[in-house]
């Protein structure tokens, strides 16, 4: 059942209870992960590869089944969601993806159409007769961000810079109440890195969006994120703010010095 | 992880020099390694191989009773058979030898679309990123196999007995015999669709359908017409034979030459079906480079 209109005012965005994955039984990526992410800003996911953070990101919106634990949407209860009560709830959370997953043969506007398909009927997305004010939206978000000549471009034509632009319009074209980021920068250059988190920050921030973010560069998650969760064999070990985030700290995220 | 490893890596390499097979290349011994490419073993199984292949020519040519003196007069009844076909009787062509290529392109064009028709369910079952259920793998599977281990001119038989002797039953013998080489290779097509951006659509809370018309749909599609057309290519030379059991096309034409001992009119049936396949051929290389 989809949470009635307003039930959800006041709760958090997202809450995490107990949160424990496995793949394998008896052998847990996730340890029991609490968290509550607040109305606003991004929440930066840090840890070394491996550790559980992509697992974390994608049992929010059960593209992995957690094992145990709670996940709340705004008070809504997510992990024994099924069948369309599932799907409701999935158009309420944006995701945005290290590779974009574009539909490389499909145009840039048809893949920020792909982020109304939970909510227009089948025939419509097959005869592409998508409502008006959908089409006006996916105009608006690719003149937000910087790709308005696009629309008719095939995706697999643009450059991965380009392609995240796009992948993070799919993920507004949902009007999502909170969006997930797998790594959405470790495929580009480091200047295309910066450009493209500056404007999923911009936009975010404009559309009252929080933002869990998983990223590996430690630099750009101090420079953009509002606080900062770091994650090691699959617990959380560091929460709080950037400012706070001490060598020590990543010496316990990451382990050894070295490197530091 | 990472940080575990990097500590504790010396001691590791350490410890797998001293029992594993890094100890040879330690320093006590002077580096002298030798490198083949296969095995022992591997090359007592090649050898095993190749016997066995040897064998297996040996035992067919034995065992299929060729007859030396008809061997031996078989270009004197070739060359024989070719001047009874010369010169072609071009004047057969029409209407009658035209009628049944037409047929034969009918029942080659309905009979793809039938198989598609049949095919893509059955496909969409094999695939075991799109259908989770192993036993409905299994169950498609066993369908596809099972179309493609008869024979067209069996299932031509077998429908001429069901519909009686005509198009419908090659229509028929010709989706049957498709089913299980359409159904396999878009199965293929299907399990080798990129999951990325089926994930991210699912993410976005589109249904079954959705996900399938807007994430899968879209990355089958050029396999889907590449198959289509070689399909379609492979059945028009399929149903110009299905008239020999009498399940119409231009088969039945020949059948009947042949029955009559007329062979200027068989020559020019055979040139007929040479021309089809030639034009099928080529149209289908021309749309393709176009789909793809």
């Amino acid at each position: 059942m989809a949470a009635p209109p307003g039930a959800g005012e006041g709760r958090p965005p997202l809450e995490i209870r107990g949160l424990v994955k496995e793949y394998v039984p008896g052998t847990p990526v996730l340890r029991g992960i609490d968290l509550e992410v607040g109305a606003e800003g991004i929440t930066a996911v840090i840890g070394p590869s491996g550790t559980g953070k992509s697992t974390l990101l994608r049992c929010i919106n059960r593209l992995v089944e957690p094992t145990r634990g709670e996940i709340r949407l705004r008070g809504e209860e997510l992990t024994r969601l099924s069948g369309r009560a599932l799907r409701l709830a999935r158009r309420r959370i944006g995701m945005v993806f290290q590779e974009y997953n574009l539909v490389e043969r499909l145009s840039v506007m048809e893949n920020l159409l792909c982020g109304r398909l939970g909510y227009v009927p089948l025939w419509r997305a097959w005869l592409r007769r998508y409502p008006a004010e959908d089409i006006e939206r996916a105009f608006a978000l690719l003149d937000a961000v910087g790709l308005p000549d696009y629309a008719t471009q095939r995706a697999d034509a643009l450059s991965g810079g380009q392609r995240q632009r796009v992948g993070i319009a799919r993920a507004l074209m949902q009007r999502p109440e909170l969006l997930l980021a797998d790594e959405p920068t470790s495929s580009l250059d480091p200047k295309t890195a910066v450009e493209v988190l500056e404007l999923l920050a911009r936009l975010t921030e404009e559309a009252g969006v929080p933002v869990v973010l998983n990223i590996h560069n430690v630099e750009l998650a101090r420079r953009f994120a509002r606080r900062i969760v770091g994650l090691s064999q699959g617990a959380i070990v560091f929460d709080g703010p950037p400012e706070a985030l001490e060598t020590a700290h990543l010496r316990a995220i990451y382990g050894g010095e070295d490197w530091l | 992880m990472t940080g575990l490893t990097t500590a504790t890596g010396g001691a590791d390499a350490a410890a797998r020099g001293a029992t594993g097979p890094a100890a040879r290349s330690g320093p006590v011994r002077p580096l002298l390694r030798e490198w083949s490419r296969f095995t022992p073993r591997q090359r007592l199984a090649r050898w095993l191989v190749w016997l066995g292949v040897v064998a297996a020519v040996a035992w067919a040519v034995r065992s299929i009773d060729i007859i030396p003196e008809f061997l031996a007069d078989a270009p004197a009844q070739m060359a024989d058979l070719l001047v009874r076909m010369w010169p072609p009787d071009l004047g057969h062509y029409y209407p009658q030898v035209h009628t049944a290529l037409v047929e034969t392109l009918h029942i080659a064009t309905l009979g793809t679309l039938l198989a598609f028709a049949l095919a893509v369910p059955v496909a969409l079952l094999a695939a075991r990123n799109i259908c989770r259920v192993a036993p409905l793998n299994w169950l498609a599977q066993l369908v596809l196999v099972a179309s493609r281990s008869v024979n067209s001119l069996v299932w031509a038989l077998i429908f001429v007995a069901v519909f009686g002797p005509g198009a419908t039953a090659g229509v028929f013998a010709i989706a049957f015999r498709s089913i299980g080489f359409v159904g396999k290779l878009l199965a293929e097509a299907l399990e080798e669709v990129a999951p990325g951006p089926v994930e991210a659509v699912r993410a976005t809370g589109a249904g079954w359908g959705a996900t399938m018309l807007k994430a899968v749909w879209p990355q089958v599609q050029p396999a889907f017409w590449g198959i289509a057309l070689f399909r379609w290519d492979i059945n028009v030379r399929e149903s110009a034979v299905l008239g020999l059991v009498g399940a119409g096309g231009i088969g039945v034409v020949l059948n009947d030459a042949i029955d009559f001992f007329q062979w200027d009119r068989v020559a020019t049936v055979l040139l007929a079906i040479l021309g089809v396949v030639l034009v099928a051929e080529v149209l289908v290389n021309r749309i393709r480079a176009r789909l793809i």
